[in-house]
């Protein structure tokens, strides 16, 4: 294998530089994606597993009916039939691994190098669609993106240790930004249809979408503007009837719609994403606290938030119970300044930005949010970040603290170092990124005005001249400084200080504390995504 | 064309047209930083897979011998150490390596009982397998590998920065990555479970010490070395002759000779403290580290011996002892001319290769070699990556061909697989300059991807054929000769490089005659 490796080397010299840098990065990714399959998995590895044994084993007509183990398909049909494509390789390699009850919690070599594999290869998806949006930069910008993308600790995290296949999703989510930033209306919609038929929680995004090519692609008089209307619907419907048709036939649309929105499951999730919710629970907890202490009757709600376990009972004593339709009328408040704004003035460059905002609003104020959703946005972000200063400085921020919220994801010891040692390089490489991206920019805006004196060399910033660019280039604030090392903070006192000071008292405190001050984070994220898009409506 | 390869190098450091600009461009600190962090991500990552004998009893593997080290030196007395008693048996994994070993056993030791005391107590804990006995095992080498390895590089690097300050950084990082991703290195320290990051870190920093005019603190790093791992002397030719070759172009060469004995003998005697009072003990120690009756070679190690054993039975011809004496004497003749360069003409470059050629001959013809002493002969290798890219590369393909059968056994065929690659890409990372391909490489090319092809053959056909019953070890026995054709003519290679260095012209002109 590796050696069929090398053979791509010495092609690279023909092939055009930059895919073969772009293939480079995926290449060394690649390796340690490999090297981290014996490392821990999640329960999302049997899931997967069992899905292939579902969907290998069974008539398409119980997919969604089986209840052999308790991780029932919840995805939406295109990606059962994803599954159902790769359990054609499983079954080759190892019968056992699609076998409906043999099957169950197989974890032998075979098993778990062929998954693994799975999600390594299904991540080429995610290579395209970079190379696409990346294809017309120059050569210094693709690189900090490659990075960026190519290298992100929280697609390792996730993807490649915890096990999911957000590389291969989030790769069509780029195709189809990649299309609409092309002005490729057409087919950056059918891309989006075909992403929401592999997983639902997209959808996010959808009405950024409708606004945007309803007012971008059926522009033009009423006539074209119907006909295209008429074209996209038909691309889209096309989709959904290859997913949903089938089920359709059989008549299994309800139980197919209530598998995979599960509201059950109820407000947060065992760890609390770092959201919006995070806050109202814990107002809620201040605000009984201080009643009880004014004297008032309150009542201990009946489901605890800790304890993981939510019924029907509101778990809040004090606050009115969330719903899941307040979650979905937040969002949508949340995301009307996005929509106005894609509907006044349709650009392609901003689309990138909006669906990035948008899954940053369903991240916020969304029902039974995963703290892996940030990855909806992080990864999208990461296209726009290189644009400019401000935005590097968010990115930044946003990416280090999204990062750090996927930590409780990997609890065992193990994989302590990994985890830690993945932040510390992406920061690390961000950083060099930026300031080198930055540093440039801003000494090429001082030889505009100063006549060319000396070229920025390799030995950086030496003479004064030089040291007065670097104060324009990449330098991050004092807030987001001390906020940073809060962070770590945060993470020593979870780690090391609450054990030893605490013990086993108060268990769920490290977990909260992350949760919360995340929060902060993305709130931040959040106000100044928006202060940015609100401002261009202005202009 | 040295010049023009210099002036090219140049070129880069000035123009804004090198590939890893936006890495290098804040100095070699955040350069190191950055790989450094990434190296230790892949170490972690091969501390997954299993070590050498995991869930293999009786014996089990090295990480036992290691795990039983740390539980005799924490439980024993000092002076009972390399002493066969009833709470100390010898033939189970008695302690074969000097003192300082012993003492990282029992620093190690004392971090385990910590955490985990059932994992090094006395008896019961012989053949221990536990996840958290695994990891904080684990977890020792990559802290030794941090502190001692990791350090030493770096130490190297800003040296070799200095004495050849015209390289360019990205080239420096290239330098770093080299010597921080070695694949060997790291499969079998990481992975198989050996402690080599020390002995061979304290090598570079002692490398990195005569490099930069330190001779005594060389010297104090090198002796260390040599007290952690005996292996270590098969660099001390080099050491040798290089540091005498510099003391007698000295003013007084009898006191500067003295005066490094000194430190040598003052670094050993510290660490040999607790043996050196008694003849006996002193004796015993020894004795536990020449381990001559398990015969000149084992299983199938791709050097002369073993090699040749294929056509002359080595080991019913001539007894033990006469074997010793000629093993000895084909060491010391075949690294006599990179020792005779280096005392008549001591320079860097020259040392370094004397390193490698000195390192090479051990390898070659000492006697009982391992297949995990290829690492030796490697790190000179690696440290000369930058002048000699295609022999390092050639190196250590072949270096990890050689090792492959013993990293199958220890089911660390995928990280095996994944380093191997690793290492290629950024060994061919992009934006790096390729060495030039003149003419007279062209048979060079031929002969090295046709080493590719069986080496890529061999590969496949060891993980896929099961062998005939008749010669149960044959794929091993080709793989073993495959690798020693190779290293023998990488030995002749580099020591014909060295001398070199001193008379151009002249041996310009054999060097034509023989290709």
């Amino acid at each position: 294998m590796e050696e069929q490796k090398k053979q791509k080397l010495n092609d690279g010299s023909s092939l055009p530089s930059s895919t073969w840098q772009l293939w480079w990065f995926f290449l060394v990714a690649s390796c340690i994606k490999l090297l981290l399959a014996p490392s821990y998995r999640s329960t999302d590895f049997e899931v997967h597993r069992h899905w292939l044994a579902l969907t290998h084993s069974l008539p398409l007509s119980q997919w969604y009916f089986d209840e052999t183990s308790p991780w029932t398909l919840d995805y939406p049909p295109l990606f059962a039939y994803f599954e159902r494509f790769l359990s054609v390789f499983s079954h080759l390699i190892d019968p056992q691994i699609v076998h409906l009850h043999k099957g169950l919690n197989y974890s032998s070599n075979s098993v778990i190098y062929f998954q693994r594999i799975t999600v390594i290869l299904s991540d080429l998806c995610l290579l395209y669609g970079i190379h696409r949006l990346t294809r017309k930069l120059d050569s210094r910008r693709q690189n900090l993106i490659w990075v960026l993308v190519i290298w992100s600790p929280m697609l390792l995290i996730v993807d490649h240790v915890h096990f999911q296949y957000n590389g291969f999703l989030l790769g069509i989510l780029l195709i189809s930004l990649s299309y609409l930033e092309e002005g490729k209306d057409l087919m950056g919609g059918f891309a989006f249809a075909i992403l929401l038929c592999l997983k639902h929680l997209f959808a996010v995004a959808a009405p950024v979408y409708f606004v945007y090519l309803f007012r971008h692609y059926c522009r033009g008089g009423f006539m074209r503007g119907f006909s295209r209307l008429l074209i996209m619907g038909a691309a889209v419907v096309v989709v959904f009837a290859v997913a949903y048709g089938p089920f359709l036939y059989h008549g299994q649309i309800e139980q197919v719609i209530s598998r995979m929105f599960p509201f059950g499951r109820g407000l947060c999730h065992a760890y609390w994403a770092p959201n919006f919710w995070v806050f109202y629970i814990l107002s809620d907890k201040v605000l009984a606290f201080l009643l009880r202490q004014l004297g008032f009757e309150i009542q201990a709600p009946a489901a605890s938030f800790t304890g993981g376990l939510v019924g029907d009972s509101s778990p809040f004593s004090v606050l009115p119970q969330i719903m899941p339709f307040t979650t979905l009328i937040m969002v949508l408040l949340a995301l009307s300044p996005c929509l106005i704004m894609a509907w006044r003035k349709p650009q392609p460059k901003m689309i990138t930005r909006w669906v990035a905002y948008a899954y940053t609003c369903g991240f916020l104020f969304g029902w039974h949010v995963h703290e892996k959703a940030s990855l909806h946005f992080v990864i999208p972000l990461a296209i726009v970040a290189v644009q400019s200063l401000g935005e590097a400085r968010h990115y930044f921020l946003l990416s280090i603290v999204s990062c750090y919220s996927l930590f409780p994801l990997l609890f065992e010891t193990q994989e302590y170092p990994i985890k830690v040692l993945l932040l510390l390089l992406h920061s690390i490489l961000m950083w060099l990124g930026f300031s080198a991206q930055f540093f440039e920019t801003a000494a090429a805006a001082a030889t505009a005005t100063v006549p060319r004196k000396k070229r920025v060399d390799n030995s950086g910033p030496d003479s004064s001249s030089n040291a007065i660019i670097e104060k324009r280039g990449f330098v991050i604030g004092w807030v987001e400084k001390s906020y940073l090392v809060g962070l770590a903070a945060v993470e020593i006192w979870g780690q090391f200080l609450h054990p030893l000071l605490l013990g086993d008292k108060l268990p769920f405190v490290p977990l909260m504390l992350i949760s919360i001050y995340c929060a902060f984070g993305i709130m931040y994220s959040w106000i100044w995504q928006l202060r940015l898009i609100v401002r261009s409506l202005e202009l | 064309m040295e010049k023009k390869v210099m002036k090219d190098k140049v070129r880069v450091a000035d123009g804004g047209d090198d590939y890893w600009w936006w890495l290098v461009h804040k100095g070699i600190g955040a350069i190191f930083v950055s790989i450094a962090i990434f190296a230790l991500i892949i170490r972690v990552g091969v501390s997954f897979h299993p070590y050498s004998g995991a869930g293999n009893p009786p014996k089990f593997g090295d990480f036992e011998a290691q795990r039983h080290w740390m539980e005799i030196t924490l439980n024993l007395p000092t002076k009972e150490w390399y002493h066969n008693s009833s709470s100390n048996d010898l033939s189970y994994w008695g302690l074969d390596y000097p003192p300082l070993t012993a003492y990282q056993s029992y620093i190690h030791g004392l971090f385990l009982r910590y955490f985990h005391p059932d994992s090094v107590s006395l008896f019961t804990s012989r053949g221990h397998e536990s996840y958290l006995g695994k990891l904080l095992m684990r977890w020792t080498v990559l802290s030794s590998d941090a502190l001692i390895f990791f350090p030493a590089v770096l130490y190297f690097v800003f040296v070799y920065h200095n004495v050849h300050s015209s390289i360019s950084k990205s080239d420096i990082a290239w330098l770093i990555a080299m010597l921080l991703l070695n694949p060997c290195l790291i499969l079998i320290d990481h992975g198989h479970f050996q402690y080599n990051c020390i002995s061979l870190g304290l090598t570079v920093g002692a490398v990195a010490a005569v490099l930069s005019g330190k001779d005594l603190g060389a010297c104090f790093l090198f002796s260390l070395a040599l007290n952690h791992k005996q292996m270590s002397a098969y660099f001390a030719p080099a050491f040798f002759s290089h540091l005498l070759g510099k003391c007698l172009r000295r003013k007084n060469p009898l006191l500067e000779v003295s005066k490094l004995g000194l430190v040598v003998l003052g670094t050993f005697a510290a660490v040999w403290w607790p043996y050196v009072h008694s003849r006996d003990s002193f004796l015993k120690v020894l004795s536990r580290l020449a381990p001559f009756e398990r015969g000149i070679y084992e299983d199938y190690v791709a050097n002369f011996w073993c090699t040749s054993s294929v056509l002359i039975k080595w080991k019913k011809l001539f007894t033990t002892q006469s074997l010793k004496l000629i093993s000895l004497t084909a060491t010391i003749l075949t690294c006599l001319p990179s020792m005779v360069q280096q005392i008549w003409a001591p320079s860097k470059k020259g040392f370094l290769y004397g390193l490698l050629n000195s390192s090479f001959s051990f390898y070659l013809f000492s006697f009982q070699v391992h297949e995990k002493s290829i690492l030796l002969p490697l790190l000179p290798a690696s440290l000369l990556a930058l002048e000699v890219p295609l022999i390092f590369m050639w190196l250590t393909q072949f270096a990890m061909l050689s090792m492959f059968p013993l990293l199958c056994r220890d089911k660390l065929v995928p990280a095996y697989v994944s380093l191997f690659a690793l290492f290629i890409l950024i060994f061919n990372a992009p934006g790096r300059r390729r060495p030039k391909r003149n003419e007279d490489f062209s048979a060079t090319s031929i002969l090295l991807v046709f080493g590719s092809l069986c080496s890529f053959i061999l590969h496949i056909v060891y993980l896929t054929l099961s062998p005939p019953h008749k010669y149960p070890f044959l794929f091993e026995a080709v793989i073993m000769c495959l690798c020693f054709s190779q290293f023998i003519l990488l030995t002749f290679i580099t020591n014909l490089k060295q001398w070199m260095l001193k008379k151009p012209a002249k041996l310009k002109e054999i060097e034509k005659k023989l290709i």
